[in-house]
């Protein structure tokens, strides 16, 4: 019969499945220490005229931020070394030059000391202007080196009123500088106004943007922000992309940061051998205001510019960033003559087609992330289909269409050698 | 003919034996969406791929953000599980109309299409709530470098306001996001399969595993890009609903080759001849 061997070969390939379970490698991972240093968050405050205003919960804007740094300086996790800079706080005049200078760091980021951290905060008055730019350039060399996350929380209850150097731009060019640095922003009781000027610096790092009324709900959203500083995160490796394949970068599995200017090209090469599998995805943030229409390309080219795969992603509308993604699986090599290099170089280019919004500044470049895995091809199929299992009533029908002929001239031959015995 | 019963006897049991244990095995694995429906999943949500916070089918995760923000988690889908992403948002008491949408990502970070469910949706102004729900497509062993089809992996949920207006930016929302799965069986059986899962930074968690040998290592948290994998692995295992439809095939077709064989072999010996003969 057709189908003797299934029982038999059933019971091996159950057994190799059951074995190639047990055999498959777990995803854990081994905890290996990476030497991260620890985060660094610098609280920004502002100490600005306005917040005399007593619209929070029914006392001032200051005496509420007062009360939400305490807890906040209570419950910071040990290991964050935390600041504190203030704008506005010391110069009371009307001369714009000297109030947009009004920027000082209260309490210096490193290991906390609660009680000196909080009479620090306790002397403060609600006094002058609002230079939220300058502000942040400051905070942002407030920070020690280290590849630990860092993070500005930046509180305030108006605009910036140290125009013309835009807040905006300002923190592009912090996080331009590669530093690894997140802005959030928290407006108190804000107006629409203040709200587009802090989310913009906010989605300019990546960070976040919330409006706070209550009191209680400023403690809370700060707590959370130095809370999440606190938590490790994958931290990636900056490199620069060339113009073309030939002077681009080498890069290995891992994860990396560059910049693209809007309608470049960026170009960086991966070794794979034959067996292995290439896995690269990019994302390109919007971290400015563009055009609502827009898309991502990565390709994957020889070094002779034959493309091999590509990934390719497109969208509309608000968005923070794009991405896209493609595998290669390299065959494994059939003859091995040895005279071709064992690794094949594989140039990855990626472009994008964001177009500025009216009045955008388009230096530095859009924030690009790459991740590369570099892993093992793809297996000899381990999948039921692949043991040549089928489904289905087609395959009932054939099967037993199958067998009938099979009995039907099994039972022909019989009766023929039937016959030729009787007649013999 | 005697071979020929026996082996169709042997077919025919071990068709029903298999169909008899398909139901067993099907119930020592339950879906990963019943088997923890009340499972708390975290309180937090990431704010970027690199960030994205991990959480298990069946699991809820909660977060209090703000309108504006860019929500993202990721959680893990294994071969033959079509994926569904729900995600309810509470919104501000007062505010004007908004448009929420849902994307959901693999692990390559490539968009993946929903077949069915409302992936974009628009509250009116003051509506207390919006739900969105988005079901992948099934995800295969293995496909085409050059095909986007959803592979087992990391797969990506990004929640956030796409249309607002700036007085509502940073109001408060509080958002629920589940994932859960069904499981398609057999029908969905590729020929093919990865040697990993689309698990971004894999290859470095690898190169790490191997570097530290038994893998107990230290407690310092390291940071990965993902690290779940679904409770039953990432393969949906040897058992296959294919595994009785072909044994339940060789079955019947040892009893078609039986009645062919009686049909025209006859009763065994010509009535003509006397029995003594």
């Amino acid at each position: 019969m057709i189908r003797r061997k299934w029982p038999a070969a059933g019971v091996g390939v159950l057994l190799a499945a059951l074995t190639a379970g047990l055999a498959f490698p777990s995803a854990a991972v081994a905890g290996e220490p990476t030497g991260q240093d620890a985060p660094q968050v610098d609280l920004v405050l502002d100490v600005s005229g306005s917040m005399q205003t007593r619209d929070i919960d029914g006392q001032s804007r200051m005496a509420a931020a007062k009360q939400a740094f305490n807890e906040v300086l209570d419950a910071t996790p040990e290991e964050v070394e935390l600041g504190i800079r203030t704008l506005g706080a010391n110069y009371p005049g009307d001369d714009k030059k000297e109030g947009c200078k009004d920027t000082a760091q209260l309490y210096p980021v490193g290991p906390l000391d609660r009680t000196e951290a909080k009479t620090a905060v306790a002397t403060l008055n609600p006094t002058g202007w609002t230079p939220i730019g300058p502000a942040l350039l400051k905070a942002a060399g407030d920070f020690k080196d280290g590849n630990g996350s860092k993070r500005i929380v930046l509180i305030s209850d108006g605009e910036d009123t140290c125009a013309p150097l835009d807040p905006c731009e300002v923190a592009r060019e912090i996080a331009a500088k590669g530093i690894g640095l997140t802005i959030d922003t928290l407006g108190l009781v804000p107006n629409a106004k203040l709200s587009r000027q802090l989310s913009c610096i906010a989605e300019a790092t990546g960070g976040t943007y919330t409006s706070v009324q209550h009191q209680d709900e400023l403690a809370d959203r700060v707590n959370e922000l130095v809370d999440r500083a606190a938590e490790p995160v994958v931290t990636p490796v900056a490199t620069e992309g060339a113009a073309s394949c030939a002077k681009a970068p080498t890069l290995e599995s891992g994860l990396y940061t560059d910049r693209e200017e809007f309608g470049q090209q960026r170009w960086y090469r991966v070794d794979v051998l034959p067996g292995q599998e290439l896995r690269a995805s990019v994302s390109v943030a919007a971290d400015r205001a563009v055009n609502p229409d827009y898309g991502v390309l990565l390709r994957a080219v020889t070094v002779h510019n034959r493309e091999i795969v590509r990934g390719e992603a497109a969208g509309t509308g608000r968005t923070d960033v794009l991405s896209t993604g493609l595998r290669y699986p390299k065959p494994e090599r059939d003859d091995d003559d040895g005279d071709k290099p064992a690794a094949e170089t594989v140039c990855l280019a990626v472009t994008n087609s964001f177009s500025p919004g009216s009045g955008v500044k388009t230096t530095p470049g859009l924030p690009l992330e790459l991740t590369i895995d570099v892993v093992e091809g793809p297996d000899g199929s381990s999948d039921v289909a692949s043991f040549g299992l089928g489904r289905g009533w087609w395959l009932l029908g054939t099967l037993v269409l199958a067998g009938f002929l099979a009995g039907l001239v099994w039972g022909w031959l019989s009766r023929w050698r039937f016959a030729v015995w009787r007649t013999s | 003919m005697r071979i020929t019963r026996l082996l169709g006897a042997a077919l025919l049991t071990f068709g029903l034996s298999a169909a008899a244990a398909a139901p067993a095995a099907a119930d020592s694995t339950p879906s990963p969406g019943a088997s923890s429906e009340d499972g708390a999943g975290p309180t937090r949500a990431g704010t970027s791929f690199r960030t994205a916070t991990e959480f298990e089918q069946g699991q809820t995760a909660t977060a209090r953000a703000s309108v504006g923000d860019y929500l993202y988690w990721s959680f893990p889908a294994g071969t033959g599980q079509r994926p569904t992403v729900e995600a309810s948002v509470k919104l501000p008491e007062t505010h004007a109309a908004e448009t929420w949408r849902i994307d959901v990502y693999d692990g390559l970070r490539r968009r993946q299409a929903c077949q069915y469910g409302a992936q974009t949706r628009t509250a009116a102004a003051d509506a207390a709530s919006v739900e969105l729900k988005c079901v992948l497509r099934t995800v295969r062993a293995w496909s085409e470098p050059w095909a986007n089809d959803p592979l087992p992996g990391t797969y990506y949920v990004r929640l956030t306001a796409v249309n607002l207006t700036a007085a509502d930016l940073g109001q408060s929302v509080d958002i629920e996001v589940r994932a859960g799965s069904k499981e398609m069986g057999g029908a969905a059986a590729v020929d093919g399969s990865l040697s990993e899962p689309l698990v971004p930074g894999i290859a470095l968690q690898n190169a790490a595993a191997d570097q530290d040998g038994d893998g107990d290592g230290n407690d310092s948290p390291t940071a990965v890009l993902a690290d779940l994998e679904p409770e039953d692995g990432w393969t949906s295992g040897w058992w296959s609903s294919r595994w009785v439809w072909t044994a339940m095939g060789g079955a019947l077709a040892a009893l078609a080759g039986v009645a062919g064989y009686r049909l025209t072999r006859g009763t065994g010996r010509p009535s003509r001849v006397p029995p003594g003969a």
